[in-house]
């Protein structure tokens, strides 16, 4: 039998994984049963994770516009992540905010932090709390991507007033 | 302290002391975390990555976290080194590929390791002898209190510690014990007890050798869920089930011992004798008969040789240390005389 990771060597380990009741069977070569092994605590069977989720297939059935969606701050893109499985910065996050939302609710069973918070004061607000303004922002981009282009039309001038807002307590905030 | 310096000593994690040593080998505890805006180090680019790692640098040096550790740059140690600090249970073989900007801060006694710029921009893990996640909790959340005095971590209400991978998310703790589990393997038990484990949302794996025995015998469990449990909630919950599969393989221990001590007898010496005597062996068939000594020392079938000793020699005899014990890299055909010669040595009273 010849070994399922690299179909060169002659397998002699046969590796049983166990996660979330799913049985997986592998037979490996030695070179590639280590490999397996010393990464075996590294990743959680995330391929198969990410695979099984509706929304997380392939990237060609994404509508354009999803896969375009860029972090400001790392460069990004959502269908980058999609590949890779590894988001680039902190603030993906808060870029990927609707996408990522129900992936994680899906991983974990829940999107709510519980447990310990940082000992230094944070002086920058990642992600939270979730401002209107990105909310709506989310929105707009599930509405075009839909092609509710009514729905989306009414939701940017929603964000065109919020953007408006914002503008003006930065100024009264730079003028103290 | 220089790496050579480890070769000397016995892993922390290896003195099979702690409590429930006899089943289980170790309990590790693993936090990621990260800068904030700074790009993870799988998308960052060399200018960044050496940014982050020199801030680190810097913020580690000023906490004053740790009395006597070793800081080794990955860049600078040769390929063999850096699977040698692998094989310790050290870092991750990820952490030992593309070396550049990356980096290991070790405390000497080898309990406490700190990986810079693997997935994430810091791995900080704690590892110690037996079933003791108590203890490796209250060390881990001291030095990451400290370290996170001076640097600032990527962290959100919502969402808590943000990581590179979104399995890791929230508390961005892995918790993970490793037992040997040889009874319940010969007994055919293991099976249906892992299962049991697997609905409980916990991860097991295991190596397997040939057909239907074990190889090595050892299982890891850990928790998969990062997010919407603390910390302590979590480990409790591990806890909890490890203590019963602790109390299986005991159960199963005292059946061999009870009803089938002779097999039990031939099968440990006969095992301990091949290793005394054999002059070449393959990594394989060195887990395979380890495991079954193992099990005859805890069970005193075998008295001549402590814990300790077998343990150290399931990582003595890895690729790398072998290397190392040799002073020279051997083709893999000569290296199962090397381990061959190394265990006879190890085992000779
Ligand atoms: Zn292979
Ligand atoms: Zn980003």
């Amino acid at each position: 039998m010849l070994c399922d990771v690299c179909g060169k060597n002659e397998a002699t380990v046969h590796l049983t994984e166990i996660v979330n009741d799913k049985v997986t069977k592998l037979n490996l070569c030695e070179t590639c049963a280590r490999e397996k092994s010393a990464k075996m605590e590294e990743h959680f069977g995330l391929g198969e994770l990410l695979a099984g989720l509706g929304d997380f297939g392939d990237v060609a059935e994404l509508p354009k516009k999803a896969v375009k969606i860029k972090c400001s701050n790392c460069g990004l893109t959502y269908s980058d992540f999609r590949r890779t499985g590894r988001l680039g910065c902190s603030e993906c996050y808060t870029a990927f905010q609707s996408k990522l939302e129900p992936l994680l609710k899906r991983i974990h069973g829940s999107d709510q932090h519980v447990g310990k918070t940082p000992s230094m004061k944070q002086t920058k607000v990642v992600t939270e709390p979730v401002s209107k303004l990105q909310e709506m922002k989310a929105k707009l981009k599930r509405a075009i991507d839909t092609e509710e282009f009514e729905e989306a039309a009414k939701i940017r001038d929603e964000i065109r007033e919020l953007e408006k807002k914002d503008e003006k307590k930065d100024k009264e905030k730079k003028e103290k | 302290m220089k790496l050579n310096d480890l070769l000397n000593q016995t892993s922390e994690w290896l003195k099979g002391s702690g409590p429930k040593s006899d089943i289980v080998i170790s309990s590790r505890i693993r936090f990621a975390r990260n800068l904030v805006k700074a790009p993870f180090s799988d998308w960052a680019t060399k200018d960044q990555k050496k940014d982050a790692l020199s801030m680190i640098k810097k913020a580690m040096e000023s906490a004053g976290f740790l009395k006597d550790y070793t800081f080794f740059d990955m860049a600078e140690l040769s390929e063999i080194d850096r699977q040698f600090l692998v094989e310790r249970h050290l870092m991750s073989l990820e952490h030992a590929r593309n070396p550049e900007y990356k980096a290991l801060v070790v405390d000497n006694s080898e309990i406490i390791s700190i990986m810079i710029n693997e997935e994430d921009h810091l791995r900080i893990q704690v590892l110690k002898s037996g079933f003791n996640l108590t203890e490796a909790w209250r060390i881990i959340n001291k030095i990451d209190g400290k370290i996170n005095k001076k640097l600032e971590y990527a962290y959100s209400s919502k969402w808590g510690y943000l990581t590179a991978c979104p399995t890791n998310t929230g508390t961005a703790m892995r918790a993970s014990v490793m037992l040997h589990l040889p009874a319940l393997v010969l007994t055919k038990q293991v099976g249906k007890v892992l299962e049991t484990v697997a609905k409980l949302s916990l991860a097991i794996r295991g190596l397997y050798g040939e057909g239907t025995e074990a190889a090595g015998n050892f299982f890891q469990i850990s928790n998969q869920v990062t997010l919407g449990r603390a910390e302590e909630d979590i480990i409790g919950n591990i806890e909890s089930i490890i203590n019963q599969v602790i109390a299986r393989e005991a159960n199963a221990r005292h059946v061999l011992m009870t009803q089938d001590k002779d097999t039990l007898s031939d099968k440990t010496w006969r095992a301990y004798g091949t290793l005394k005597s054999a002059h070449m062996i393959t990594s394989d068939e060195t887990m395979r008969l380890l495991s079954i000594v193992r099990l005859g020392v805890d069970l005193g079938v075998i008295k001549d040789i402590d814990i300790k000793s077998i343990n150290s020699l399931f990582i003595l005899t890895q690729p790398a240390h072998l290397q190392k014990f040799e002073g020279k890299a051997s083709p893999s055909n000569e290296r199962d005389v090397v381990r061959a010669r190394l265990i006879r040595e190890r085992l000779k009273k």
